[in-house]
């Protein structure tokens, strides 16, 4: 494996905003600092708009794979660092081009010398690098236009910089910089993708869980748990929010309109929801609803449901198909997880036809029935139970004498 | 008591001992069971399957529990054999397997597959030269250990992955109970499909193993029952070991670098002073180039009976065995070495000396010291059966 010495992290978009943008890089710089902690010796430093990581010796590949959780991050490049000189420079650049095999391609060098006192000039390197690279790969052929490898040569007064490589980052806006948002949080494939979506674009979340205890069982909650854990990842920890559900559901399923058992499920959902956000100052919902996924995600469905709340309703997946979702829930590593077949509260007392395009007026008229459903939901808020994940930790049903086993 | 003989069996780190007496007192529920207690000692079983994957950069899915090294070179071998016979019928392995490889290949020979068994070269080490000259387009299966446990002698397990990584239908199997702990171990650049492992050369505890199982292999199981282990491994998990198991091989593997570097220093010295002693031949080589695993020396002196100086030894308070320890009681020539070219006589008077992390260079040189004795003692003897 190639050693480098310092990986370049780009930033994208938030560069942009004017006045906004020393506080976002402030953030990114510490998300960066957080995602790295494990690894000590890095030092990280902040110059216009990017961040240059010094390995001293640390590995690279896993330095880049936690800069790859890191929202904001637009790419990164593993850098070879060596002294300003044409030889070194020579020979940092077949290091360099190591990780391509000897498969035809097109390349083109682009030197920049930034200490003018260097022999040769930017155009001169051009030439001196590509020409030998060449002869020692002759796989390779120039294109200067629109090469698949860019290798690109930097020359200053104490070193000369030398990378090919350009990483993918996460992209985004860094964590927590557009505010606060709860995500319903149910243990399916799309719940997680969902928030991972709302985390990038910037929003802290909080996520709020339903269960029925002892309709559902513990392996759900740890399901659950694992899928918060899993997104913690990408934040440092997350709060997870329990909301015991069983008393609300069986007096739902009690009023005998099974096919709207469901919507009025989803309904008492977002009221509590909402009544959590107040108290943790969130200002919007972010669902995994997918429109006509399934019956309760039918545009009249999502017209009934939604009403229930007044914050806004954020569903970044409202418009991606079923193969799209899962793919990501790959990609997070969530998928393996949602699938496990434990039953959640709303795959409970699901009726046999759930209705597409509930009634408004019923709904309320049933809502309105229930004289205890405001009590009921003020009592769901106050026996939440609240967890705080962090990343690292295994499950939270472990007593402390655990680790010492292992 | 001077215990030199950590190839058969090591003594428990007290620190496993606690584990396993903790885990068996508290956490008694069947981890299959969908009850609160069955899932914390679910959880424990996964946790520890996620540590036995880290230590070895791989996944936890990957990791199967057994009852040991026998019960995983079992699994892999016939495992493998049976589930990809469409493939072909041709299995390789070596002369110098332990039994639970080389008599798992025997009985598949009864099944109706051809096996090639490769001997072994001077040093102790099979050739992979030969290896490439054995493999035909039915070979389904490659089986070789990663450090002999009677000689020592490390197998060129990276090299041999190399050449089968032209063949991807050949399957790769290393039995790697001796190297585990003593040896780095890349599996997934060495290409290795199925690696060994048991608890008790460790620091473990007895009846516990892992198989490492490339993702992606189907393994005909050897036990039929529950289902347990994805359908690999029927029967109740062994909680209390498993768990002990994963602290005894975390400890082990995260000092395999230290430890290699002491044993050798110790190893170097006892072939030093071994080598002063006359008629007494050592196998393989003196572990200068690197290819000898560094706890253990093998070596004869032949025209003598083993047995006698292993019981003279133990008279001194020094114990050491004879060849291995699964085969020792038997009064026969060791096939490994035969398999390495020695002569009968030569194979039937070997004796192996291993070393754990306890040992000292003080130890080395008393067992140097009563060794010589011994053999100065018992050297007329020999010579007069000889005539």
């Amino acid at each position: 494996m190639t050693d480098y010495d310092l990986v370049i992290v780009r930033f994208g978009e938030f560069t942009l905003k004017g006045r906004n943008r020393s506080r976002f890089e402030k953030q990114m710089f510490k998300q960066i600092q957080t995602a790295l902690a494990d690894y000590p010796r890095i030092e990280a430093l902040q110059d216009f708009g990017r961040v240059y990581i010094h390995l001293n010796g640390e590995p690279y590949k896993q330095v880049c794979e936690q800069l790859q959780s890191v929202f904001g991050i637009v790419t990164m490049s593993p850098v070879i660092k060596c002294k300003p000189e044409l030889d070194a420079i020579r020979a940092a650049a077949l290091v360099a081009m190591k990780v391509y095999d000897s498969t035809p391609r097109t390349f083109k060098v682009s030197a920049r010398r930034a200490w003018k006192e260097f022999e040769h000039n930017s155009q001169a390197m051009n030439n001196l690098v590509g020409g030998y690279v060449l002869r020692a790969h002759p796989w390779l052929t120039v294109d200067v236009r629109k090469p698949e490898i860019e290798l690109r040569v930097e020359i200053r007064k104490e070193s000369g910089y030398v990378f090919s490589e350009v990483l993918p980052g996460a992209g985004g806006y860094p964590y927590g910089t557009n505010g606060k948002a709860l995500l319903l949080l149910s243990g399916g494939i799309d719940s997680p993708v969902a928030g991972w979506l709302a985390m990038r674009r910037g929003l802290e979340i909080e996520a709020v869980h339903f269960h029925s205890y002892p309709f559902t069982s513990e392996q759900a909650r740890d399901k659950v748990i694992e899928l918060a854990r899993k997104l913690s990842f990408y934040s440092g920890g997350i709060k997870l929010h329990l909301v015991p559900f069983t008393e609300i559901q069986t007096t739902l399923a009690g009023v005998k309109q099974d096919q709207l058992i469901i919507t009025l499920m989803r309904r008492a959902m977002l009221r509590i929801t909402e009544r959590i956000a107040e108290r943790r100052g969130a200002l919007a919902i972010v669902t995994g609803d997918s429109l006509g996924q399934v019956a309760s995600q039918t545009l009249g469905s999502l017209n009934v449901i939604g009403r229930a709340s007044s914050l806004p309703l954020l569903r970044p997946l409202v418009m991606t198909d079923k193969q799209d979702i899962v793919t990501y829930a790959e990609k997070l590593d969530t998928y393996e997880t949602s699938i496990l077949p434990y039953e959640d509260c709303c795959t409970l007392f699901v009726p046999k036809s759930p209705s597409t395009n509930p009634n408004m007026r019923i709904v309320e008229n049933v809502e309105a029935s229930l004289v205890d459903l405001e009590k009921m939901l003020d009592a769901a808020v106050e026996g939440t139970e609240v967890l705080n994940i962090h990343p690292s930790q295994r499950n939270t049903a472990s007593d402390a004498g655990e680790d010492e086993w292992f | 008591m001077l215990y030199f003989d950590h190839c058969s069996s090591t003594p428990p780190h007290p620190d496993v001992v606690r584990t396993l007496s903790e885990v068996m007192l508290k956490h008694y529920a069947n981890p299959a069971s969908i009850h609160q207690m069955g899932m914390e000692a679910d959880k424990l079983i996964q946790r520890a399957r996620q540590l036995a994957a880290e230590l070895y950069a791989t996944r936890a899915e990957e990791w199967i529990f057994t009852s040991g090294g026998t019960e995983s070179n079992n699994l892999a071998v016939k495992g493998i054999a049976r589930s990809y016979r469409h493939r072909g019928n041709h299995l390789i392995t070596t002369g110098i397997e332990h039994p639970s490889v080389y008599e798992a290949f025997k009985a598949l020979e009864e099944e109706g597959y051809e096996v090639t068994y490769l001997p072994a070269e001077a040093d102790g080490r099979v050739s992979t030269g030969k290896l490439a000259a054995a493999l035909t387009d039915r070979t389904i299966l490659v089986s070789v250990m990663h450090v002999n446990n009677e000689t020592g002698a490390i197998q060129p397990i990276a090299e041999i992955g190399r050449l089968l990584s032209a063949y991807p239908k050949i399957l790769f199997h290393v039995d790697g109970v001796q190297a585990a702990g003593k040896l780095e171990t890349d599996l997934k650049g060495w290409g290795v499909d199925l690696y060994s492992i048991s608890a008790h050369k460790l620091q473990g505890p007895k009846g516990s193993g892992w198989l490492y199982a490339r993702e992606g292999l189907m393994l005909s199981p050897v036990l039929s029952g529950g289902g347990q282990e994805r359908g690999l491994r029927s029967g109740t998990p062994n909680v209390p070991g498993i768990i002990a198991s994963a602290k005894a091989l975390r400890m082990a593997v995260q000092t395999a670098s230290e430890r290699r570097e002491r044993m050798l220093e110790l190893r170097s010295r006892l072939t030093a002073g071994l080598a002063g002693i006359p008629q007494l031949l050592i196998h393989g080589t003196d572990g200068s180039e690197g290819t000898m695993a560094p706890h253990i020396v093998c070596c004869s002196l032949p025209g003598l009976k083993p047995e006698v100086i292993v019981h003279s030894l133990e008279q001194e308070g020094i114990i050491i065995s004879t060849k291995s320890a699964c085969s020792s009681r038997k009064d026969q020539p060791s096939r490994v070495l035969l398999a390495m070219g020695c002569t009968h006589e030569v194979a039937v008077s070997s004796l192996r000396i291993s070393l754990g992390d306890e040992h000292t260079k003080q130890d080395i040189d008393r067992l140097i010291e009563r060794l010589s004795m011994i053999a100065a003692k018992l050297e007329p003897l020999a010579a007069r059966r000889q005539l």
